[in-house]
């Protein structure tokens, strides 16, 4: 779908045996399947899959993922999520594996102020396009303190809400700018909504992702997170530990800026 | 500045009115501030004081529009243990330890106010918030049932107060002695307070009872004095005793023991219940005012520690908000805070004008009130009440109320606080459920992007009086004139404290012209039939079908309005749905609220959309209308979310001739493109462009409409079965038109 060569990776012994199982299974496939590359190597899977990106040159890594985890292991930190955060591409989650494939009828989209978006943005119509799907929603998430008003009563109520309204206004401009600069073959049949959201970074958006029930949520990459990102969880920490649906998060890909 | 203008003559206008209220209030703060203090043991001279620096620095500095302030009934009983403990006995130096702690509670609550954390209340479940009250009106009553018989001079804890009462009734029957009448003062004015409500005349009501009783009380000594020409038959230890000249002899706090750990319990007792006090009063009040604003509630917290801290250097009692005085200042016109500045000025005339007459008021016929305000507060009514919300509540009402009677007041608020969690996960069957979820955000709340613009609030994982805040801190940004909607489908527990707060939301949006509408709760289980009762998804199927939600409850009401039919639940789901291609793809689970008039029907619908790990469960609100005429197969659809599906069974969007408008804002597929044009004849089209938007499916002979892919609220439910009447009637009235073009 996407002309790409596809390489699966297994950790662990080579043998035979799982050779001839991945095989059978890949003859199933299409074209694009049966050309795949198998790759067998044993080590912690982490690196093992980290390294193989890098050789590679991998675009985009394909990853299955608990729904939720627990919480044990939401402060070890499961491989999909170590990996999520290490790789130097693209990374997709997915957690409805399903035999037949299920069409992909809504996408959702950060609009974050963040250098990232455009690209983003530009990136999941390019997916949108390539796997059909008809919509997109544009979530612009505005943290409370960006209204400066603290609602006490009626008079900064209504303040406040004249406030949000600026902020909704401008941010709507904002992603109006960078949905001009994309070429009009991309947004072809694409029916593009933008929806303002205050509340907490990162959680309000996997929340509307689940309340609209859309197919496939697209983020920006995180910036470098540590132990204390997850005791005090902020922006992608909410969406990792519990997935609104599958999850595609957009990298700038090292080797394609090389 | 015309509109300045405009507004200083309001003000200017509004002052006789909030004089008058002003004036009524002070009538009943003058005894409650003396019966108050005398209650806790302070100088009665103390509970005036606390009204008069409250009602006069709240008028100025708060933030709240029509509250009254003074000493609080809550009080009493952590006051009158400070003062009874403090110093080991010695009353005075008791009163002068307590006053420090005044002092420093007002401090602390200035800076619970400076810190935003007016949401502090919002943590406590409501439940144990009227334990804890419950149990403040039985030490209130305890005591003050033996000063109202005569007996100044019992002792021991609340326990024992009521234990020795029926000896105490006995001894004042039976015994002669020489507080007899002093005794019948107390009990008529206990009468006062009892008939005061029941008598419906307009000038006995237009002084409030606490009053009645004074100018009863004083107007006996005067009878005894002027016309009997004989002492007073009440003995001098039972009368008021005010300092001779009242400015000039206020006491001073006592810092000396600052750091002592009970020194440090008072505070924090005194602080927890006056905010807690105050801010409950002040959220009821917001309720009662007329002209429907919003008060600012942490300014309003700053300005009763900063009174609070006046008063306690000047030698008065705290000040909080209180609700009696407040509604009785609502209730007599009251418009802005004026009313409370003259409350405290005429309190202030009374002192220096009534000084001898105020020495004449027995103690007992102060108890009278308190015996009166305390039953009230824990009045049998109130567990009947509890109890008919759920047995659970009942047990955190008589946990925090005994555990309060039995130890003190913070260790019984948080017993209130602990049982609930406890009852809370016994319920659920999990603890890591509230754990695991406790810090996690769990509303969103945004604009609904279409042409109504109201606000969805949905709430994920549970809601309970441990997360409660954060769903209020949404809400609260909600102007209350606009429309709102708080969908629970994905949140599986919602508990009373929720329950019981939503309600007053309910009430104050009606008030001020705005909608909010709770949906999602229809598939949670209640063990009663209170609107209050907490609802959780884990309850049996019997249980949600037994007791109606609140949507549930108003639907049947429209239903009945219509003259429709309505069924909450329904056993098997409706054939004709699978003919529709919208659901071609789901399988419907369940179908609830059935509303119908045997040719539309309403109802929700619960299906499901995939399989296995993709399988989502999705609620709907549909209409369907069934139609003798045939009709062509045909969707309309606007946003284009099923365009895409169509477009693989190989259907295109069809354009209506003559109305390209219509054709570019609505996605009409079919198969039979002929049919179908002939059937949107001008009307239909014109219909369609001059209504609300739905999604329109037909088969054969059946329309499908529906909005959203959520539940509806009983607002758009209305709106939705009105389009359907509507849109039946204009099919219908066509397709007489054609019969009748084909006969001729």
């Amino acid at each position: 779908m996407f002309n790409a060569q596809l390489i699966f990776v297994h950790v662990g012994e080579h043998s035979e045996e799982k050779e001839g199982l991945l095989q059978s299974i890949l003859k199933e496939g299409n074209e694009a399947a049966k050309n795949a590359k198998l790759l067998f190597q044993s080590g912690d899977p982490v690196e093992v899959i980290l390294n193989v990106c890098a050789l590679e040159k991998i675009d985009l890594l394909i990853l299955g993922a608990l729904q939720k985890e627990n919480i044990f292991k939401y402060y070890v930190g499961s491989i999909a999520r170590k990996l999520t955060r290490k790789a130097p591409c693209s990374v997709l989650l997915l957690i409805k594996h399903s035999v037949v494939r299920i069409p992909c009828k809504h996408i959702v989209v950060n609009g974050l102020k963040n250098p990232k978006t455009a690209e983003t943005i530009a990136k999941s119509f390019y997916v949108s396009q390539k796997l059909g799907c008809k919509k997109i929603s544009i979530i612009e998430e505005i943290t409370q303190g960006e209204i400066h008003v603290k609602v006490n009563d009626d008079i900064s109520l209504r303040r406040a809400t004249i406030a949000k309204q600026k902020l909704t206004k401008r941010e709507d401009i904002r992603v109006k700018d960078i949905l001009d600069t994309i070429e009009a073959p991309l947004k072809s049949e694409i029916q593009i909504k933008t929806q303002s959201i205050f509340g907490k970074r990162g959680y309000s958006i996997g929340h509307y992702a689940r309340v609209v029930r859309a197919d496939l949520l697209i983020m920006n990459a995180p910036n470098k997170t540590g132990i204390l990102d997850r005791i005090f969880p902020h922006d992608m920490e909410y969406i990792l530990s519990e997935l609104p649906s599958d999850v595609l998060i957009v990298k700038e890909n090292v080797f394609q800026r090389r | 500045m015309a509109n300045k203008q405009t507004q200083f003559q309001s003000l200017v206008n509004s002052i006789p009115k909030n004089i008058f209220a002003g004036f009524v209030v002070s009538l009943i703060a003058l005894p409650l501030g003396l019966g108050l203090a005398i209650a806790s043991e302070a100088p009665p001279i103390a509970g005036v004081i606390s009204s008069v620096v409250g009602g006069i620095l709240v008028a100025i500095l708060g933030g709240s529009n029509i509250t009254i302030t003074g000493p609080g009934n809550g009080l009493v009983v952590v006051l009158l243990s400070a003062i009874t403990t403090l110093a080991a006995g010695d009353l005075q130096q008791g009163y002068l330890y307590t006053l420090a702690a005044i002092v420093i509670s007002g401090i602390l609550m200035f800076a619970l106010g400076a810190f935003r954390m007016g949401i502090l209340s919002d943590f406590f479940p409501s439940s144990a918030i009227q334990g804890m009250l419950a149990a403040i009106g039985i030490g209130i009553f305890a005591k003050q049932l033996h000063v109202m018989f005569g007996y100044t001079n019992v002792q021991g804890s609340t326990v024992d107060l009521l234990i020795e009462a029926p000896d105490a009734i006995c001894n004042f029957l039976f015994d002669n002695h020489n507080n007899f009448i002093a005794g019948i003062i107390g009990i008529l004015s206990l009468l006062v307070m009892i008939c005061y409500s029941k008598i419906r005349n307009r000038y006995f009501q237009l002084i409030p009872a606490p009053m009645w009783i004074v100018v009863f009380a004083v107007g006996y000594s005067y009878y005894y004095e002027l016309i009997l020409q004989q002492p007073y038959p009440v003995s001098k230890d039972l009368l008021i005793n005010l300092p001779d000249k009242v400015l000039s002899n206020l006491a001073f706090p006592d810092f000396s023991i600052l750091l002592q750990g009970n020194f440090i319990n008072v505070v924090i007792s005194i602080t927890l219940i006056s905010s807690i006090e105050s801010l409950l009063s002040i959220k009821a009040v917001d309720k009662l005012d007329p002209l429907k604003r919003r008060s600012n509630v942490n300014r309003d917290l700053k300005a009763l520690g900063i009174a609070s801290s006046i008063s306690g250097l000047l030698g008065g009692l705290n000040v909080v908000t209180v609700i009696a005085r407040s509604s009785v200042s609502a209730n007599n016109g009251a418009t802005n805070r004026w009313a409370n500045f003259f409350h405290a000025s005429f309190l202030i005339l009374f002192i220096v004008l009534f000084q001898e007459q105020l020495t004449r008021i027995p103690l007992p016929a102060l108890a009278a009130i308190l015996v009166y305000t305390g039953y009230k507060l824990a009045s049998p009514k109130n567990i009947s009440k509890i109890f008919g919300i759920g047995k659970e509540q009942l047990v955190i009402f008589l946990t925090t109320l005994l555990v309060t009677i039995f130890t003190n007041l913070i260790s019984g608020i948080l017993a209130g606080i602990v049982i609930t969690f406890v009852i809370h996960t016994i319920l659920n069957k999990s603890i890591g459920f509230f754990i695991r979820n406790l810090f996690k955000p769990n509303v969103l709340m945004y604009k609904e992007a279409d042409e109504k613009e109201n606000y969805y609030v949905s709430v994920v994982n549970f809601c309970s009086f441990l997360n409660y805040s954060k769903l209020k801190s949404k809400l609260d940004q909600i102007p209350a004139h606009e429309d709102v909607i708080v969908d629970f489908s994905r949140c599986s527990f919602v508990d009373h404290t929720v329950m019981e707060n939503l309600h007053n939301y309910i009430q104050t949006f009606t008030s001020k012209g705005g909608h909010f509408e709770v949906i999602g709760l229809d598939l949670h289980g209640a063990n009663t039939n209170h609107p209050f009762a907490l609802r959780r998804i884990s309850a049996s199927k019997r249980m949600a079908s037994r007791n109606l939600t609140k949507r549930q409850k108003s639907l049947r009401f429209v239903a009945q309005d219509f003259n429709w039919s309505y069924k909450p639940s329904r056993s098997k789901p409706f054939q004709f749905l699978h003919d529709f291609s919208y659901f071609k793809t789901k399988k419907i689970r369940k179908v609830k609220n059935i509303m119908t008039n045997g040719e539309c029907t309403l109802f929700d619908v619960i299906y499901t959309e995939g399989e296995f790990i993709a399988k989502q469960v999705i609620r709907s609100t549909m209409i369907h209308v069934q139609l003798k005429s045939p009709l062509p197969l045909f969707t309309l659809d606007r946003d284009g979310l099923f365009e895409f599906f169509y477009h693989l069974v190989g259907y295109k969007d069809i354009s209506i001739e003559g109305h390209p408008d219509f054709s570019k804002r609505f996605f009409l597929h079919g198969h039979n493109q002929k049919e179908i044009e002939t059937f949107f004849t001008n009307e239909l089209v014109l219909f369609f462009e001059s209504n609300t938007y739905y999604h329109i499916e037909s088969t054969d002979n059946g329309l499908l409409i529906f909005h959203k892919e959520r539940l509806a609220s009983v607002k758009e439910i209305k709106a939705m079965s009105d389009f359907a009447m509507r849109l039946r009637n204009t099919i219908f009235k066509k397709a007489k038109k054609t019969k009748s073009l084909q006969e001729c």
